[in-house]
Order: C-alpha cells, then sequence, then structure tokens
C-alpha cells in the first residue's frame, strides 16, 4: 500500500460529543429565557445581551492574542456562553460601558488570569456580576417593570424585585400574608412577569431549558435537585415555624435567580465536584448559603454568592470526596 | 429478567455489519507465520528446525513454563526458517514459517463433521488436554486456558460463567460461532464443568443477538444446569468482573481474581475449542475471524488457520477501500492499530476492523473541562481525569493510590471525553510505571 | 470625633502588639537548630533541582553533603569542580574530581534516512509510543521525536531540529545531569566524556538488528559489519549485538574508523574540517 496508515492506542471509535458541542448546548437551553426575557424587557434585554456577548468574545480573543500568545479559541462557544449568563445576571437597563466592565472582569480575571478555559476555580459569570453588583450598587439594583419598559433603555420605569419587596417589608415590621399582595403571584413567576435580572424572571422557561440539557446529557440532575431540595427544606422549616416573618419555599424557589443559578450557573463544569457525592454537598451548600443570605443577610438575593462561595469548595470537595470503586468494600451475600 | 452491571458503561455504536454473513472458510495461504507467543505467558520453545515437513495439528513449539501454551502448525508443508517476524506492534519477534503444501492433518484428529455428543473424559483428561491442544482464552485475553479449568486449592467454585457478550462494536464472530455451533458450544460448556467439577453454568449473552438468545435458549433445555441470561446491551459488559456482576451480581474485589467469588468465566470460543480438542482431538490451530469495516465490500465472519497474513483476509472481504486510514486488529475499543498488513492471525485475533481516512484521525485535544462525564462512565469507579493527570506529572504515588491497578483498559474514558484528551494512553502509562514500582518494592 | 481617632489608634496598637507577641514566641519555641553550612553549600549549588546527585533536590544534597563524614561519591554532575572544590573547602572534606561528561543523540534517522512507514496518532509522548509500537519508521530502536527528553531538561540545553526531527545537544549548556537520558524510553542518549573542544566521536545508532533489516529501515543504521572494530588501533570498538560502540575512554580520537563506515553511522564532531578534506584527497 502506498499511503501511510495511521496508528494510534486504542480506542478508535469516539464519542459525538465536543466541547463546543456542550457549550452550544447549554446557549440553546439559554434561548427559551432569553425570548421570555426580550418579551417582557423588549430593547433593553437586546442591548444588554448584545454588549454582554459581544465584549465577552472580544476580550477573550484579545488576551488569548495578545497577552497569551496562543491561537484563540472564541469559537468553542465557552466565551459566548459567559457572555449570555453574564447579561443574565444583569438588569436590562445597565449602561452599556457597566457591562463592558463586567465583562472584561469576567474574562480576563475570572477566566483568563487562571490560564483559560478548565482552569477557573470560579464560575467567570458571577465573578463579573458581583463585581459590578459591589461596584455599581445603584445601578445594578435598579430593575425595569416589565412590559413597562419595553421600548425603553436606560431611561426604563423601576422599582423593587419579589425578594426585595420581602426583604423591605419584613425589616419594616410587616407581616408575609401583608406582603404577598405586593408581590406577583405564582403563575407571574412561572411565566416571568415580575421586575429582576433579565435571565431570571421566567421559571418554566429556565426549567424546560434544563430538561433539555438533562434529555442531551450535558448536565446531570444532582447539582440543580441538591440546590432546589436544600432550599426547600430549610426556607420550609422556617415558614413551618413562622409563616408571619417567612415568605414560602415555593416563592423563594421560583423567585430571585435561584433556578437560573441552581440549573445553568452551578452546573458549569469547571467550578463544580467530580463526583455525584460531592454534587449533592455542593448543591446543598449553596442552597443553605442562599437561603440564609436571603432570610438573615443583609441582601435580598445571594444566589451568586452561594455560587462563588462553594466553588472555592470546590477543590476540597474534590480531594475528599471520592467515588466508590469497583470491587472496594465488597458485601457478597 | 434482563439484567447488567451497575456501575458507568457506554454505548458505543454497535455497527455489526458482519453479523448476516455465516462463516466461511478461508482458502489456505500460501505461507503462514506462527508467532511462538501467541498467549499470555512465557513464548513457547520451538520444536522443529528449518526444512522440517510438518503436518497440519502437529505441535511444533511446546509450552515453557506453568503459564504458556502449545503451539500447532496450522498447514502442512515444510518450515522455511524460524526468524524475527513483525507482530502487531511492529517490533520483530521468533516465530516460525512454513511454506504451505497439500493439507494432510496429524493422525487421530477428527476432521469430519459429525458431532460427539458423548463425553467419556474425566477432569484431569479434560485438563490435560486443553494443555496440550494449546488453548488459550478467546475472548482477546489469550490467558492460557487449562490453568482457569484447574480450581486453585483452597478456593470454591460453584458457578461457570460463559461469555457470549461480544460487547467490542463492529465484532460478530462469537456471535455467528453461536449460531452455527451452539450444539458443539453446550456440549464444550458441560466439559468445562467437568473439569471444575461445578453443576451451574450461565451463558451471558447481550439483548442485540436475540437470535443466538433463543437458539442457545433452546438447546439449554437438553442441558441440566446450563441456562441463557440475556442482558442489556452496554460496554464493557464482556469484561470478567462487570459479567459477573450482571449475571450473578457478586462484586470480584479489587486486585483479585474472579475465584474469589467462586466464579469462573470463559469465552463461548473457548467452550467451541475445547470441544475440538477433547472430543475430536484437534488442536487450536484455527479460529473464527471478523473482517469488518464501513467501507469494506463484503464484511465477513471467516474460519481462518492460525499464521494467515491480515492481508488475505482482507483480500477475502472484498479488498482494502482506497479510503482505508487504519487498520485495527480487534474490536474498535480494545483492538490494536495495525502498522502493516503483514502481521499474521495469532489466536487471540478475533477480528480485523477497516476504518475509513475521515474516522482514523482522533479529535483535537483541548483543556479539560472538569465535566465529570470519564467519573460517572468509568466501570471501574475510577477517577480517570485525575490518573491522566498524575501520570502526565508523574506523580506515580498518586497513579497507584487512586486505585489505576484496578482499570481494566476498556476505553470509555478516551472514547466519552468531549475535550478530546487521551486519558487511555496516559492511564496505561501510569499503570506500567506502577506495577515496576510495585515489582521493585517487592524484591 | 477625636475619641474615634484615638480609639482606632489603640486597638490597631493593641492588635500589633499581640500580633508580635504570638510570634516572637512561636518563633521562639518552634526555633529548629540547623547547620549553618547547610546554607553556605547550597548557596554554591546551582539550585536547579534537577535530582541529577539523586537526591530530591539541591537542598536535599547540601544536607547529605554536610552529613556524611566522606563527601568522595557525593557529586554534583551540574557544578564545574571549582564550586565542589568550594564547597570541599567550606566543609573541610575530601572531594572526588570528576571528568566532564556531555549528552550524546545516539540516532541519525533524520526523515531523509529513514523513511515514514505509518503517521502515529496518539499522546504526544515518546514512552507512550514506544509501549505501543515501534513507532513511524520501520526502527524498532531509532529517536520518535516527540521531545520528552527536551521537556526533562532543565537547562535548556537540548532542542528538537525541526529539519532532522532528532533532538540535539548545547554542548555548553549541557551539564550531564542524566535527566535525559533518563526520559528516553529507547537508551538513545548518553553520556559520554567531553573531549577538547568538544571534539568528539560516536556511533550514532543503537540498532541492535541484523544489518539488512537496520539498513533496510534507515540509511545510517549501523550494520555490524566490523570494519571500524578492525581499524581502531587502540581497541576502543566493541561489537556487540550487530552494534558497534565507541569507549569514550580508550578512544583517543584518530578518526580512523569513521572513514570505514559504510553507512556513515560513525560521527565526528567538531574536528577541523581541512584535515577531512586531505584525507579525502590522499
Amino acid at each position: 500500500m502506498d499511503k501511510l496508515i495511521t496508528v494510534s492506542p486504542p480506542p478508535h471509535y469516539y464519542g459525538d460529543d465536543t466541547v463546543k458541542k456542550l457549550m452550544y448546548g447549554v446557549v440553546y437551553a439559554l434561548l427559551p429565557a432569553l425570548a421570555v426575557s426580550v418579551y417582557f424587557f423588549g430593547i433593553g434585554a437586546l442591548i444588554v445581551t448584545a454588549v454582554s456577548i459581544f465584549s465577552c468574545l472580544a476580550f477573550e480573543y484579545l488576551i488569548q492574542k495578545y497577552m497569551m500568545k496562543q491561537e484563540p479559541s472564541i469559537s468553542d462557544g465557552s466565551a459566548l456562553l459567559t457572555g449570555l449568563l453574564l447579561a443574565f445576571n444583569l438588569p436590562s437597563n445597565l449602561p452599556w460601558w457597566i457591562i463592558i466592565i463586567g465583562a472584561l472582569v469576567a474574562i480576563g480575571v475570572g477566566k483568563m488570569t487562571f490560564g483559560g478555559l478548565g482552569n477557573n476555580p470560579f464560575n467567570p459569570a458571577l465573578v463579573g456580576r458581583v463585581f459590578l453588583f459591589i461596584s455599581f450598587p445603584v445601578q445594578m439594583t435598579s430593575w425595569p417593570t416589565p412590559i413597562a419598559s419595553r421600548l425603553q433603555y436606560a431611561d426604563a420605569v423601576t422599582g423593587p424585585t419579589p425578594l426585595g419587596i420581602v426583604k423591605e417589608g419584613l425589616s419594616a415590621e410587616a407581616t408575609m400574608p401583608q406582603l404577598l399582595e405586593q408581590i406577583p403571584g405564582y403563575m407571574e413567576l412561572l411565566l416571568g412577569y415580575m421586575r429582576g435580572s433579565m435571565g431570571e424572571i421566567s421559571a418554566l422557561a429556565l426549567i424546560a431549558g434544563g430538561i433539555y440539557m438533562l434529555a442531551r446529557k450535558i448536565i446531570t440532575w444532582h447539582i440543580p435537585a441538591s440546590v432546589i431540595l436544600s432550599v426547600l427544606v430549610f426556607t420550609g422549616i422556617l415558614w413551618l415555624i413562622n409563616p408571619y416573618d417567612n415568605a414560602d419555599p415555593l416563592f423563594h424557589i421560583l423567585s430571585g435567580g435561584l433556578l437560573l443559578g441552581a440549573i445553568y450557573m452551578a452546573t458549569d463544569y469547571v467550578t463544580s465536584p467530580m463526583t455525584p457525592k460531592g454534587m449533592w454537598i455542593f448543591g446543598t451548600g449553596i442552597g443553605v448559603i442562599t437561603v440564609a443570605i436571603r432570610v438573615f443577610g443583609a441582601y435580598p438575593e445571594g444566589v451568586s454568592f452561594a455560587i462563588l462561595i462553594m466553588n472555592a469548595f470546590v477543590p476540597l470537595i474534590n480531594k475528599y470526596v471520592k467515588i466508590k470503586g469497583f470491587g472496594e468494600e465488597v458485601k457478597n451475600g | 429478567m434482563i439484567t447488567t452491571f451497575p456501575k458507568g458503561g457506554i454505548h458505543p455504536p454497535e455497527d455489526k455489519f458482519s453479523a448476516g454473513s455465516p462463516i466461511r472458510e478461508l482458502p489456505l495461504p500460501k505461507t503462514v507465520t506462527i508467532p511462538i507467543c501467541q498467549h499470555l505467558g512465557a513464548p513457547s520453545e520451538p520444536l522443529v528446525k528449518k526444512g522440517d515437513k510438518v503436518k497440519t495439528g502437529q505441535i511444533i513449539a511446546k509450552s515453557s513454563g506453568f503459564v504458556s501454551a502449545n503451539i500447532h502448525s496450522s498447514v502442512t508443508g515444510t518450515v522455511a526458517r524460524i526468524d524475527k517476524a513483525m507482530d502487531s506492534s511492529g517490533y520483530r519477534r521468533d516465530a516460525i514459517f512454513i511454506n504451505t503444501e497439500e493439507d494432510v492433518w496429524q493422525e487421530g484428529i477428527d476432521t469430519g463433521s459429525n458431532l460427539v455428543k458423548t463425553i467419556h473424559s474425566g477432569r484431569e483428561e479434560i485438563i490435560q488436554k486443553t494443555l496440550e491442544a494449546g488453548i488459550v482464552g478467546l475472548g482477546g485475553a489469550t490467558f492460557p486456558s487449562h490453568i482457569k479449568l484447574s480450581v486453585p486449592k483452597g478456593k470454591k467454585v460453584d458457578v461457570l460463567i460463559i461469555n457470549g457478550i461480544e460487547c467490542e462494536p463492529c465484532l460478530t464472530s462469537d456471535h455467528r460461532l453461536m449460531l452455527e455451533k451452539g450444539e458443539e458450544i453446550m456440549i464444550g460448556i458441560r466439559l468445562i464443568m467437568t473439569a471444575l467439577g461445578v453443576s451451574r453454568a450461565v451463558i451471558g449473552i447481550e439483548n442485540n443477538k436475540k437470535d443466538a438468545i433463543s437458539h442457545l435458549g433452546s438447546l439449554a433445555r437438553d442441558y441440566q444446569g446450563i441456562e441463557v441470561q440475556a442482558l442489556r446491551v452496554k460496554y464493557p459488559q464482556g469484561a470478567e468482573k462487570q459479567l459477573i456482576k450482571a449475571i450473578i451480581n457478586r462484586e470480584v474485589p479489587s486486585g483479585k481474581l474472579p475465584v474469589e467469588v467462586g466464579a469462573v468465566v470463559h469465552n463461548v470460543g473457548t467452550a467451541f475449542a475445547v470441544y475440538e480438542a477433547i472430543q475430536k482431538n484437534k488442536p487450536l490451530i484455527e479460529r473464527v475471524v471478523t473482517v469488518t469495516g464501513k467501507d469494506l465490500a463484503r464484511p465477513s465472519n471467516l474460519l481462518v488457520r492460525i499464521g494467515t497474513p491480515v492481508s488475505e483476509l482482507i483480500e477475502a472481504a472484498g479488498g482494502l477501500p482506497e479510503n482505508t486510514g487504519k487498520i485495527v486488529n480487534g474490536g474498535p475499543m480494545m483492538g490494536k492499530a495495525l502498522n502493516s498488513l503483514d502481521v499474521p492471525v495469532t489466536k487471540g485475533t478475533s477480528g480485523i476492523l477497516v476504518i475509513p481516512d475521515k474516522e482514523s484521525f482522533r479529535k483535537p485535544v483541548v483543556n479539560c473541562i472538569r465535566c465529570a462525564k470519564c467519573v460517572s462512565i468509568c466501570p471501574m469507579g475510577l477517577q480517570p481525569y485525575l490518573l491522566r493527570a498524575a501520570s502526565e506529572y508523574k506523580k506515580w504515588d498518586i497513579v497507584e493510590n487512586e486505585h489505576a491497578m484496578d482499570c481494566m483498559e476498556c476505553g470509555s474514558c478516551s472514547y466519552i471525553c468531549p475535550s478530546g484528551i487521551p486519558l487511555l494512553d496516559y492511564i496505561k502509562l501510569g499503570k506500567a510505571t506502577v506495577s515496576k514500582i510495585i515489582r521493585t518494592r517487592k524484591q | 470625633m477625636s475619641d474615634v481617632i484615638i480609639n482606632s489608634i489603640i486597638i490597631v496598637s493593641a492588635m500589633g502588639l499581640a500580633a508580635a507577641l504570638i510570634l516572637f514566641v512561636v518563633a521562639k519555641k518552634f526555633h529548629v537548630v540547623e547547620d549553618p553550612r547547610i546554607e553556605q553549600v547550597e548557596e554554591e549549588l546551582p539550585a536547579a533541582n534537577c535530582g541529577g546527585c539523586g537526591y530530591p533536590g539541591c537542598r536535599a544534597f547540601a544536607e547529605a553533603l554536610v552529613n556524611s563524614d566522606d563527601i568522595s561519591e557525593l557529586n554534583c554532575p551540574v557544578s564545574s569542580n571549582e564550586a565542589m572544590g568550594k564547597i570541599a573547602s567550606i566543609l573541610g572534606k575530601e572531594i572526588g574530581e570528576k571528568e566532564p561528561l556531555v549528552a550524546v543523540v545516539r540516532c541519525g534517522g533524520t526523515p531523509d534516512h529513514r523513511p515514514k512507514t505509518n503517521i502515529y496518532d496518539g499522546a504526544s509522548s515518546c514512552t507512550i509510543e514506544s509501549s505501543l509500537y515501534t513507532g513511524e519508521s520501520g526502527c524498532p530502536y531509532g529517536c520518535l521525536g516527540l521531545g520528552e527528553c527536551v521537556e526533562a531538561c532543565s537547562f535548556d540545553a537540548i532542542h528538537m531540529n525541526p529539519e532532522t526531527m532528532l533532538p540535539e545537544v548545547v554542548d555548553d549548556l549541557c551539564t550531564a545531569c542524566n535527566a535525559c537520558v533518563k526520559a528516553c524510553p529507547r537508551g538513545i542518549i548518553e553520556l559520554r566524556k567531553k573531549n577538547k573542544k568538544d571534539r568528539k566521536i560516536y556511533v550514532s545508532c543503537i540498532n541492535q538488528e541484523k544489518g539488512g533489516v537496520a539498513r533496510k529501515n534507515c540509511k545510517v543504521a549501523c550494520i555490524g559489519c566490523g570494519k571500524c572494530v578492525k581499524v581502531c588501533p587502540y581497541e576502543a570498538i566493541t561489537l556487540e549485538n550487530n552494534l558497534a560502540y565507541i569507549d569514550p575512554y580508550k578512544c583517543r580520537l584518530c578518526r580512523k574508523c569513521a572513514p570505514e563506515c559504510p553507512t556513515n553511522a560513525i560521527l565526528e564532531i567538531n574536528f577541523p574540517v581541512k584535515k577531512k578534506q586531505e584525507a579525502a584527497a590522499g
């Protein structure tokens, strides 16, 4: 034979999954939530998303090419996903220059300083979001009213989020039944007719995307289930003890960024544990810290902080929580 | 009930192109190259020299130790030379070259196709004849079978498991053998049961071979103690430990042999070879080889004499396609890529797979994204990503402590990795180094 | 306002004082008495932590030097004789003289000489490729060209030449630490005596196959013909397993063997060119 044949160690068959396919899979799963967001927040949502994605891609390209001197890999979809998730965590009336700063922090500080994809200990989008949240607290906590501000961007009509109403109300000595009249009902929470970060509003769209990711085996069920379950249990106990001073568990799960965080941010491959048992610990930690911040802390919302805190524990979890090997501790009847 | 093993596993495309093609006998090759080491263990000692006339089935190399096997001439002819021949890895090893003449079998071998049902042999005789016939595990591991027929002192075996899984994609040789030589396999199983002194045998067959399940199932009615168990399709179910777990739900402890849980596993091909050796007095000189590939004209199952060059097998399957990029000895998951077509078929060759150009290169490697897919699919419950990193950075103590030696090299981790990282390559390196370290420690 | 300032000053000073106190107590309590000479000796060592001495690093080697009575067997392959002499004088012990060595790559299988027979598509590691099969050429002894020796070198003294696909040693930087020798799964690299002006003569092949087979796979393979053995006046060349080997300690660099080699497997390096031309003319 004239042609040279290839020799390589086994296996000779390879699965279809690539990093690119997985990343785009998450992006596809986020599209319904994006659509809902555009429906409720109009051009603001479009501008924030576009600016965030574009600047994340641009920073990734520039840093890889000129600072790290390597072949840019923006086509793998990871920067696109970071951009999309960052946008989802921002209010839709955020000035464009703040978004660019957020993208720089997310990609530059959150991801590239650690060596790029696969090496970052913290979720880059959340690093960007939390940086902005602390640096620009006023802009980051003015929430446009859905539908009413469809055609406005920076000058949108704003007001507090449901969680904000509850927090303010409870600290002003109001009781939960009184506050219930001011916050949206469950149906509105499911559909997303409320104020909040542009991507977190519609529980239904987020759950639909989550089911798609589970079906395509992009994520496993462990982390979302453990986050939601622990929030359910923790808030459930508080609610049963004192339903006047505590919101009910369903409200906690459907409002704020909990579902976005549990399904899309906490399941980020790079920053979550490797074993199912580790994922349970990680998810439960996020749930507990989130509720602790929401109920006892100063901020109305704590998902991003909870995920970042648990991200820091991931190396430790990976080191000590191991999977049980085949043939270890055998029990044969 | 259809069972399977619980931990990990993958579902590669099955690609059993040759499942419907009956076993054909390949015409005798002009020359055969018979390596003197076709089995796990010590190479055999040649008994012939240049110029000797040999008959088909005549012993030409003698087992040289406890873990070793006899080798018989697969053709009639003259020994051309005993020299180095390229093996499947390209390294040159000793082999006996024989120029073929007209086929004359050694006296005493029953070459007829009649079925010999009555068993006259006792335990000792079966083990002795298996040893003499040079039978090795035909599933691919090529461990000398007579050792697995004798139960070690102090151990008790209560069940024989027959491996008819063929979980490797593409391969169909065991499948065809079960369909066409079912009765012979049954008698072979009965012989192995006699040797082991067990009264129960289970044939495990994956559910994608329904015809084999029903065929052997109906035959098993006449053989008391032999049953057929259908298993859900999952790779690597054919691995010894996974198979035992799937069929009788016993877990072989880490670093131990199946005998520890009272089970012994033999391949269906081995059962057939045992039948031939004892009932027909025929040594192991031929085997069924699947020759397959997406673009091969006639994917086939061929009955091939040991020592036939691979090129003749591919010729018989319709010739090498233009777009061939890789040729694999074995299945696509654990098979070895060949770097030449002159390599001979050996006792362990279960298939020849021809892979086209565009599928013969690996995915480009990118950073590990810690997706944990390798951890979730590892059938041995290891952490391949960690083993790979430890091997690459030469942290051999971590490799050892993370149970690298339990890895059976099924390749599921490399298969699933979305980053295209050659996990198994590095784990193999780690295993090799760690076993060296363990050996020096023992001294 | 002023009490705020005073309070802050008092609190910060108190904290500083407390911290200082704790540090002081800890430093006293857990003080480790250490031979100061270890520090001095470590100063003299190259701090490359290459492991060429057999110890896990320069620090460990320094400890060994200080703690053992007889250090003539201990040797840092990287340090010069002067540096080791200095260490000996610090310690007041005798140190063994060593002969300078240099790493030599004994494979001449460039793509021109050694035709490619197939393509390797596995992990980029010589050890893995070597355990799998013979490599991209037919020669089971030759260089695989994936550069594990380059990675092993702490001194940037060995590089892959993209044209020849073989590693090349920079003699001035090579410290003979043995790292590349250990890294090469095929044992191609050897440490040989360093001669004047970096001159060397060596058989650039380690193929032990029969002449015909070796030659078929590589034009510059040693075919074990033995011509060089006959011509050597100093009995420096031995032939074993179809392979000639020049003993660097017996060789006097007379250069008689190289022209004899029918496959040009014996290399002469850093010799004046003029003489060669004369030999060719004569």
